[in-house]
């Protein structure tokens, strides 16, 4: 069954057309890769998902149902109550809240939970998996560094126990070992957890290696889409993306 | 001299209320508002026409004052929504300027002699400052509570991601629309009692009172006593009326021009931001989560009560 359907959806910023007529399935359990360059549209095709930009054409279902859709007569649903439907989005550039604790932002992560046992029986279960975090606890995350602030958005993002993960370049900006460690992770979180992911990355190979499918975003469009084992032997993918 | 001091006293609470306002909307919710001069104006008219127009007793005033600029706060978060730092900033003083200059224009000469508030036949006068200091600063005392405790609870919570950052709260299931015009609403609605103590204390209300400058000192008082600290904002009031009124108290009135205070606001202002940018006392150190909340705090301080673990 698929969990998140895309179908053929179009973003327009006014004359300039971001993503044509894509679509896409992520599948319960599965780990999606999506990638591309700079501009292709992946960042627009994240913001589609959460309701952050209009549609032109199409419509995106999560569970069988639509969430959001270019139709007029139907209501898209709001970015902030997708979060209580069992999607997390970790934004790009590791949106943290600087001047909180890590403590305090995995709280916020769990903001429509209301269960307090609940939310302190999931911190301990993140300080345990993200250990560096345990140690920093009630530390400024302002004062961790880039790697510990990703890890951070992605244990936050996972403290509402969500269905869906959408990772927006997680390893954007860290160095190679520590991209290594989250891409580690994420896949420990899909095996153990059963939470299927959706990442968008520019580093090619390390989204590739450790998913399960892949898309390729180019100029908006799709390009091409296989299994990620597939892709990474595909002489196009090599070229373009992998620099071989 | 006495006198002039309790005078900075009461105008000091009349401000750290504004203040207090203010700091929900630009300290909690990190908005850069510069409107509070319209909100100041809306609570002094309220009040004058409640009580000289249609007799009604000061008491009324209060309430619908907070409930009408709590509205109008509320039509000028929502235009303003998608604005953020210095273009809200501009939106906002516009905004401001354009109720004052309503009221020039219904009336440019304002309302004179506004019957006194008066409880239990008692009546506050400017002639005994002592009663109208426990008038005024209790109600500070009762807005310090009510914003302490609000910036403890859930929504404090909520309003404090919106201003770190709004994209990381939406996905997290935060409504910032929700949360930033809550803000707009409970702070413009302080600042407008304000404007009913004003009211009540001067028993004048004048439109050239409430200009653009009023919101740029108010806005300084929450800057220099620490954005997010109430106590701090409440300093930073009294701070800066003690500098507005300096001249006068040194008696060099004649001498220094009463613009000179507006000269010395910009010199705290600049020397604030860089020796002490976070202001002089800084961010509130307690946080949601902080067991020790005011009622705990309270409660652990009576006599036979077990002391709860922590």
């Amino acid at each position: 069954m698929s969990l998140l359907k895309i179908d053929s959806i179009s973003v327009r910023y006014g004359a300039i057309e971001a993503l044509h007529e894509v679509s896409m399935t992520v599948d319960e359990g599965e780990i999606v890769a999506l990638i591309g360059a700079n501009g292709a549209g992946k960042s627009t095709l994240l913001k589609a998902i959460v309701n952050q930009v209009p549609l032109t054409t199409g419509s995106i279902s999560f569970r069988d149902e639509v969430i959001t859709t270019s139709a007029r007569h139907k209501k898209s649903v709001p970015t902030h109550l997708l979060a209580k439907r069992g999607i997390a989005l970790v934004p790009e550039g590791r949106h943290v809240f600087a001047d909180m604790t890590v403590e305090e932002n995995l709280d916020m992560g769990a903001f429509f939970i209301k269960d307090q046992d609940l939310i302190a029986r999931k911190k301990e279960e993140m300080y345990d998996f993200f250990p560096i975090l345990g140690a920093r606890r009630k530390q400024k995350t302002r004062s961790l560094s880039g790697g510990e602030q990703q890890m951070m958005a992605i244990a936050r993002a996972l403290m509402s126990s969500p269905k869906l993960i959408l990772l927006d370049e997680p390893g954007l900006g860290l160095a190679p070992l520590v991209v290594q460690d989250i891409f580690h992770k994420i896949r420990i979180i899909n095996e153990q957890d059963k939470v299927t992911v959706f990442l968008v990355e520019q580093n090619a190979r390390m989204a590739l290696k450790n998913s399960s499918k892949g898309y390729c975003l180019e100029n908006g469009r799709i390009v091409l889409s296989d299994t990620s084992s597939a892709l990474l032997e595909n002489d196009k993918v090599r070229q373009a993306y992998l620099g071989e | 001299m006495l006198n002039f001091f309790l005078l900075i006293i009461i105008y000091a609470g009349i401000y750290a209320l504004m203040a207090i306002g203010q700091n929900c909307i630009t300290g909690n919710t990190g908005m850069l508002s510069l409107c509070h001069a319209g909100f100041f104006c809306i609570g002094s008219y309220t009040t004058a026409i409640m009580c000289k127009t249609f007799g009604l007793p000061f008491w009324f005033s209060l309430p619908v004052a907070a409930i009408i600029s709590g509205f109008v706060g509320f039509l000028i978060g929502v235009p303003t929504l998608r604005l953020k730092g210095d273009y809200l900033c501009i939106a906002t003083l516009g905004l401001g300027e354009i109720i004052r200059n309503i009221a020039t224009n219904v009336n440019p000469v304002g309302m004179m002699s506004v019957p006194r508030a008066e409880l239990f036949g008692y009546q506050f006068s400017s002639r005994n400052k002592f009663t109208f200091i426990l008038l005024i600063w209790f109600f500070v005392a009762v807005a310090y509570i009510l914003f302490r405790q609000l910036a403890h609870s859930r929504i404090g919570r909520a309003m404090i991601a919106v201003r770190e950052d709004e994209v990381a709260a939406q996905s997290n299931g935060i409504n910032v629309t929700k949360y930033k015009i809550g803000a707009f609403i409970l702070g413009a609605g302080v600042g407008g009692t304000a404007g009913c103590f004003a009211t009540a204390y001067t028993l004048t209300v004048q439109p050239s009172s409430f200009t653009f400058m009023v919101s740029v000192m108010v806005l300084c008082m929450v800057v220099l006593g620490g954005m997010g600290n109430l106590a701090g904002v409440i300093l930073g009031a009294f701070i800066i009326e003690f500098i507005s009124y300096f001249p006068q108290l040194v008696g060099l009135s004649s001498v220094i021009p009463a613009q000179a205070s507006q000269i010395i606001y910009g010199l705290v202002l600049v020397v604030m931001m860089i020796c002490r940018p976070q202001g002089i006392l800084g961010r509130d150190k307690y946080r949601y989560g902080d067991p020790r909340t005011f009622t705990q705090k309270l409660s652990a301080r009576l006599p036979g009560r077990k002391k709860e673990g922590v």
